[in-house]
């Protein structure tokens, strides 16, 4: 019996009138845990009832802890009649589970109705005494902490991140067909909120235990999506990415101020808390045991892959790719032949992170994708989901050879997707093909080691964008050239991405939020012959896609795309898709090339001139998005040295097969050859269409910014406000003679219009920035065309330039970066993630004797399985090899465990209305995060039968969207949070049928909840916390001040 | 294409003052966007009309949500469903509780019933308010009346805590409530010449001294009521005009306290038994509720309409009021010294605010 859960509910407040002859309620609690229900008592006759009840116990293990929500169910009391439900409020008791989040859940919770919405507010108090599990084989996976944030949390340094991990779990949907059944609407309703709660509770301990199991502690980049497969069923499924973080528990740790290495190395795998003082001392949980049980096992021969994770490099691990030599040594190759099979299976070396601590990402290769058009059949055994286990793995198969095909090992900003439409699903997989920065290299040992050690004077800046496959055997036709910033290795001309623009990347000028739109109509058909169709039109698509951003991203005079993200999403009759990134000049990229226009009829005199004045207009657009967006890139003198390398050549070259399946689509992006992509061909009227729609997309009036990643490249001096929003809208189209062109107007008019009325909204926060615009597309009827946009408008300062970013970390960057001012824009993350790279010289001997022990070169061609293959390995040595100081320090745990928990609440816990702050990004502009409390993800169903008299669809939509934001609220404040990071709307199903005034929408959020102190706040913590500084680690004042 | 549903929903809750102030004015989605328009905003900003009318859509909707809470103010400082900031929370409550000059002239004094609602329409049309805001600010009236109305304590205090108001627009309200509760008579024609801030003035001078909390500060409805007993005992007041050696005796003290110093001391002199006559009598009539309600009437025909004709200016009219009373306090035989300062003194001050043109 691993835990108990204490409940106590305190009071309500608001709440509705229940008995209409006294205007007043008689309400009463139930709570619900697993299959035991305690009651309050009745509070008779008030609106604002003090049940202050005692304790409810409940005794649970601590798989229900993790599966189970806590259920709250407030109810009116009918002497006469069955007692009516006001009411109900879940709360996910997970944040309790893990010590480094939440004590106690505490504070006023909305009551909630699938009919009436939140009905009053309801004061509850939960915690949680976990006891001690020495049981190796359970099957909860407890104190794993959960994370949506797509970069290592900012208070945690990455120890080692393992990499992906995923599950996903099916049942039957309580109510498939929920518009037939709208009468008896409310209970199948909460079935299905219920079912899903449990369901996404169990799915995410199932994750946790595949962390545990590779020795992990966290999972970054978690996402979780429900695929709501009507009659076939539900699924939900999860990715993210595991990790062993630790933790940073004071501000000063923040500093990149370790100069003793030896100290650092000693004390952070022992004690991962290096300010005693804070925190009770020791070893206090389980869970962290696992962080401290690397350092014993490092003493097996094989631990020397342990490094090759690790994430904190120096700057001399950095590392060419193109010069790894192919002997892979024949111990390393029959290491490979033993778990290869294995991995292959079950293992990608995919990570959902999309941002990078510096140094990690080596290379970037380019976008891979992979899509694959099913059909859904009924599930027919829940426990045994393995069609939709094996449709994910084919697609993350494809995904794999894909990145291979481009040279690198690895996948980076990884995510999966689904579009369901009837009984056809699109599952939809896309990420970053890339080259990890596996190891760390010993002194002389490898050849191309003086380049290497140029290469550190500039740390990476430009590292990323040089090609990592090998050039003369090129995946797809490319123009390369000398890198413009380094002038030594290879550079393609453009560059597409899924990530986010490393932070040291140098960039001119500022980005934009470039956006294809496209939409194709199909013809009606059932099951076969409808996947068929959808299958055909798909490369069509994504062709036509991949041209449009090319052609918008050299309108903007840009030549990198990060973030990209492609929609496809299929209706009864029309496919759309839509595809949003964020434009870049990279410095280390050629500059882009106009775009020619070429006639298909050059005898036509009149032609010809129309086809000048379109040329003169585009080269015009260019010139003035330039000056839009600052885009003078420095003229290159040196342009005869860094020559472009002859094409013919290349040209001759194989292109590597693409896998051929008979029901999936892929393309590799970045198919385009040079001359495809700027030249553009107008021999037909559509062409023209194109062209004109390519002028059409009007810029944000000055003041504004846009970008779908989490920072506008180019813009650094962030203010503190911020404005997070959802805005849905939905259009009808007239079904008359519906063609593509319409459609493709009507599709590009909406989005437009909606950014239009974006910037208009929000134009009181000028200048500002909208960062994250996150677009997604349904298509919930024949007709009907909805596109949500989640994003966060940053205002920042316009005059006040780069004056307060000049910290130490500039200073020491200074050096390598003369001319690039752009490398000090984002001090903050700099700060916090230049310190991993800190405590690991020393981690270098360990290797350089393991490694030379193993005879492992340090160097490989073929990095991707060989990479794997020895994370695997050092995962089970770990777990063989540590199990007896596990089980030791675990003994301890209980009574750090009471230490921890008996600190007190934070300080805003019990504060009235605390404002708490929303963003789609995972940090807070102008403020620090200190602590993350755990992970929200929530899922809500709102219904009405009486839509005329909410408002119609948008007054009811309306309301519904600023109830779930306020629970969202309201359950970070009760964790003793005041905001939620890297928020993200997942779902937002809505459905309507006018004619019987009824609608109702589903709804899925997740997010982080994490406590923030201003900065400003924190300078006066800091200077009262030397003392404690200076003691937990005595080099670190040398170098702070 | 048609926009079938358009949302803006933002973490913190989007006020635009502008559209707030037109969605408080009762114009429809419509009009409010062609005023916007007019406003030259879509030059200002480069906005298309479909912009303007989404966003004017949005507000509206917003607005029309935070109506409900808008009713008890304090609950819209604890819900949780829109965050907004304090001050823009207060901007809020103070504009939708703020009501037009011209509206309140014609309701003041009156019983807040559905009666008078159905007036609304002939009220909407003769101050030109729209018919929706005319029933917001009736119904604000009615709203806060009904909360205070069986208070104890100080009226502006309970208003404050109850609608979060400020300090200023609380005590209009005062006035508002004062008003309707004792149904003075504010419509009359010769009454028109008189501002809602002249009768909220005199309003918090009579709350302050006439009432039953300006003795007792426990009683119910203590600012509301007129202290019964305070009406009862001016009858007694009678007897400075009743009785000739007095009415003569006071006539003289004043007459030689201000000799000299009136420009119109003649007209005063020739005036004094008819004034003093007037301000007595209405002090004497006030144990009936019907009187009550004429006050202001009587003391605009009885001594504000009197000096007027004789062309008195102000400085006089206060000359003259001072002195008035303060001879009482010099005739022996009169013994309600008091009672007389407590009518009087108020008397004074709302006699000097009515007297303008």
């Amino acid at each position: 019996m691993p835990g108990k859960l204490k409940v106590k509910i305190v009071a309500g407040r608001h709440l509705p009138v229940m008995d209409r002859a006294s205007d007043l309620t008689d309400a009463f609690v139930e709570v619900k845990f697993g299959n035991t229900t305690f009651k309050t008592d009745v509070y008779l006759k008030s609106l604002n009832p003090q049940w202050n009840s005692e304790w409810f116990k409940f005794e649970v293990d601590d798989e229900d802890l993790q599966d189970e929500p806590l259920q709250i169910t407030v109810l009116d009391h009918d002497t006469y009649s069955a007692n009516d439900a006001i009411g109900k409020v879940y709360i996910d008791i997970d944040p309790l589970l893990y010590s480094e989040a939440a004590t106690v859940i505490s504070g006023w919770f909305p009551i909630y109705d699938t009919i009436h919405g939140i009905r009053g507010e309801i004061n509850v108090v939960v915690k949680v005494d976990l006891f001690n599990d020495l049981n190796r084989f359970r099957q909860s996976s407890c104190g794993v902490k959960f994370f949506c944030t797509t970069s290592i949390p900012k208070c945690y340094r990455a120890v080692i991140i393992h990499g992906f991990v995923e599950e996903l779990v099916v049942n039957e949907d309580p109510e498939y067909q929920w518009i037939d059944r709208i009468r008896t609407p409310r209970a199948s309703n909460e079935a299905r909120q219920r079912l899903i709660s449990l369901m996404s509770g169990e799915l995410q301990r199932k994750i946790g235990l595949k962390v545990l199991e590779m020795r992990g502690n966290a999972v970054v980049g978690y996402l979780q999506c429900f695929d709501l497969e009507g009659e076939s069923g539900l699924v939900v499924r999860a990715i993210g990415t595991a990790c062993t973080l630790d933790k940073l528990s004071s501000p000063a740790a923040f500093l990149p101020a370790c100069n003793s290495p030896s100290k650092e190395m000693k004390e952070i795998p022992f004690n991962e808390d290096p300010n005693p003082n804070t925190h009770s001392s020791g070893p206090s949980t389980p869970l962290k045991n696992q962080t401290y049980s690397f350092s014993p096992s490092k003493s097996y021969s094989r631990q020397s892959s342990s490094s090759d994770t690790d994430l904190s490099l120096t700057p001399k691990t950095g590392m060419g790719s193109g010069s790894a030599g192919k002997e892979g040594g024949p111990f390393k190759a029959l290491l490979r032949q033993q778990t290869q099979s294995a991995l292959e299976q079950r293992e990608f070396p995919f990570f959902t992170l999309t941002a990078f601590p510096p140094g990690f990402l080596v290379h970037v290769g380019g976008v891979v994708s992979a899509r694959s058009v099913k059909l859904l059949d009924r599930i027919h055994n829940p426990d045994e989901p393995e069609t939709r286990d094996a449709w994910w793995a084919e697609i993350r198969q494809e995904i794999k050879s894909h990145a291979k095909a481009l040279g690198c090992h690895a996948v980076v900003g990884y995510s999966e997707s689904t579009s369901i439409c009837e009984e056809v699903c699109i599952l939809s997989a896309s990420g970053t093909a890339a080259v990890l920065n596996p190891r760390f290299l010993q002194d002389g040992t490898v050849e191309g080691c003086l380049e290497q050690r140029l290469e550190e004077n500039l740390p990476t800046r430009c590292g990323f964008c040089h090609i990592p496959y090998d050039e003369l055997n090129m995946p797809f036709p490319a123009h390369l050239t000398y890198c413009y910033n380094c002038r030594k290795q290879k550079v393609p001309d453009v560059l597409f991405t899924t990530i986010d623009l490393p932070t040291d990347a140098t960039v001119i000028g500022k980005g934009c939020l470039i956006q294809a739109r496209l939409c194709r109509l199909k013809k009606k058909a059932q099951a076969e012959a409808n996947a068929t169709a959808i299958s055909n039109l798909l490369p069509f698509m994504e062709y036509e896609v991949h041209t449009q951003l090319m052609n918008k991203l050299k309108l903007k005079g840009m030549n990198a795309l990060f973030g990209l993200r492609i929609q496809i999403t299929v209706g009864e009759n029309m496919l759309m898709g839509l595809a949003s990134a964020t434009g870049v000049y990279l410095a280390a990229l050629p500059t882009p090339g106009g775009i020619q226009i070429a006639g298909k009829t050059p005898n036509d005199g009149s032609y010809e001139q129309h086809i000048s004045h379109m040329q003169k207009k585009i080269n015009d657009t260019i010139a003035k998005n330039k000056e839009l967006y600052e885009i003078n890139p420095p003229e290159i003198s040196e342009e005869i040295i860094g020559s472009p390398i002859p094409e013919p050549r290349q040209r001759s070259r194989l292109l590597r097969s693409q896998s051929e399946s008979s029901d999936e689509v892929t393309e590799l992006d970045l198919s385009h050859g040079k001359k495809d992509a700027f030249v553009l061909e107008i021999d037909d009227t559509d062409a023209m269409e194109d062209v004109h729609s390519l002028l059409t997309d009007v810029p944000p009036p000055s003041g504004f910014y846009s970008c779908n990643t989490e920072i506008m490249p180019g813009i650094n001096n962030w203010t503190s406000e911020i404005q997070m929003f959802t805005s849905v809208r939905v259009i009808r189209l007239s079904s008359l003679n519906l063609t593509n062109q319409a459609l493709n107007k009507n599709f590009n008019d909406l989005c437009e219009n909606l950014l239009k009325s974006l910037y208009f909204k929000l134009r009181s926060m000028i200048p500002c920035c909208l960062c994250h615009v996150n677009f997604t597309v349904s298509l919930p009827e024949d007709e009907l065309i909805q596109v949500t946009v989640t994003a966060v408008a940053i205002t920042f300062d316009k005059n006040q330039a780069l004056q307060t970013t000049k910290t130490h970390v500039e200073k020491s960057l200074q050096r390598a970066s003369t001319d690039n001012e752009e490398l000090l824009q984002f001090p903050l993350e700099l700060c916090s993630d230049s310190l991993p790279s800190h405590p690991l010289p020393p981690a270098k001997e360990h290797l350089e004797s393991a490694s030379s022990n193993s005879g492992i070169p340090a160097a490989q061609r073929d990095r991707c399985s060989s990479w794997i293959e020895l994370i695997k390995l050092k995962a089970q040595t770990i777990r063989r090899g540590s199990i007896k100081t596990t089980v030791t320090v675990e003994k301890a745990s209980p009574v750090g465990d009471g230490n921890f928990r008996n600190r007190p609440a934070p300080p805003c816990a019990n504060s009235t209305v605390g404002v708490v702050k929303m963003t789609p990004l995972s940090f807070i502009p102008g403020a620090k995060i200190t602590k993350y409390l755990g992970i929200i993800n929530m899922f809500f169903i709102r219904e009405t039968t009486s839509l005329r008299e909410e408002g119609g669809v948008s007054g009811f939509l309306h309301a519904f969207i600023a109830e779930v934001f306020a629970m969202v609220r309201a359950h970070v404040a009760a964790l003793g949070g005041n905001a939620v990071v890297s928020y993200i709307m997942k779902q937002c199903v809505f459905m309507e049928n006018p004619n019987k005034n009824q609608a109702q929408c589903l709804i899925n959020v997740s997010g982080d909840a994490v406590v923030f102190v201003r900065e400003s706040d924190l300078e006066v913590v800091s200077t009262q916390q030397p003392t404690a500084n200076c003691q937990s680690s005595g080099t670190e004042g040398e170098v702070t001040t | 294409m048609t926009s079938e549903l358009d949302i803006f929903v933002g973490n913190t809750t989007l006020i635009d003052e502008d559209v707030y102030r037109l969605w408080l004015d009762g114009y429809s989605v419509t009009d409010a966007v062609a005023l916007r328009v007019r406003s030259g905003i879509l030059e200002q900003t480069g906005a298309t009309a479909a912009v303007l009318q989404s966003d004017t859509m949005d507000h509206y909707r917003t607005f029309h949500m935070l109506e409900r809470l808008l009713h008890a103010p304090p609950k819209l400082l604890h819900q949780l469903i829109f965050q907004i900031p304090p001050s823009r929370q207060a901007l809020l409550i103070e504009r939708y509780y703020a009501f037009d000059e011209a509206f309140v002239r014609e309701v003041l004094g009156k019983k807040l019933s559905k009666g008078t609602k159905k007036d609304l329409d002939d009220i909407s049309t003769k101050t030109g308010i729209t018919l929706k805001s005319c029933r917001r600010q009736f119904d604000n009236f009615k709203r806060v009346f009904k909360v205070v109305e069986e208070m104890r304590g100080s009226l502006v205090d309970n208003i404050q805590q109850h609608f979060l108001l400020s300090d200023r627009l609380a005590r209009d309200y005062a006035a508002i409530v004062f008003f309707a509760n004792n149904r003075f008579e504010t419509g009359k024609k010769k009454l028109q010449y008189l501002s809602f801030g002249d009768f909220a003035f005199c309003a918090e001078l009579m709350i302050q001294n006439w009432t039953l909390g300006a003795v007792d500060s426990q009683m119910d409805d203590m600012d509301m009521d007129l202290d019964k007993e305070f009406l009862q005992d001016l009858k007694e007041l009678k007897v400075l005009v009743a009785d000739k050696d007095l009415l003569d005796l006071h006539k003289s003290l004043v007459c030689t306290a201000l000799r000299g110093k009136l420009g119109v001391f003649s007209e005063m002199e020739a005036n004094f038994k008819n004034l003093s006559r007037g301000l007595v009598n209405v002090a004497a009539k006030l144990t009936h509720n019907k009187d009550v309600r004429d006050l202001f009437v009587d003391l605009v025909e009885k001594f504000v309409e009197p000096c007027r004709s004789d062309h008195w200016p102000l400085s006089d009219v206060r000359f003259f009021l001072s002195q008035y009373a303060a001879s009482v306090h010099s005739l022996d035989g009169f013994r309600h010294q008091t009672l007389w300062d407590r009518y009087m003194g108020t008397l004074r001050g709302c006699l000097l605010r009515l007297y303008h043109d």
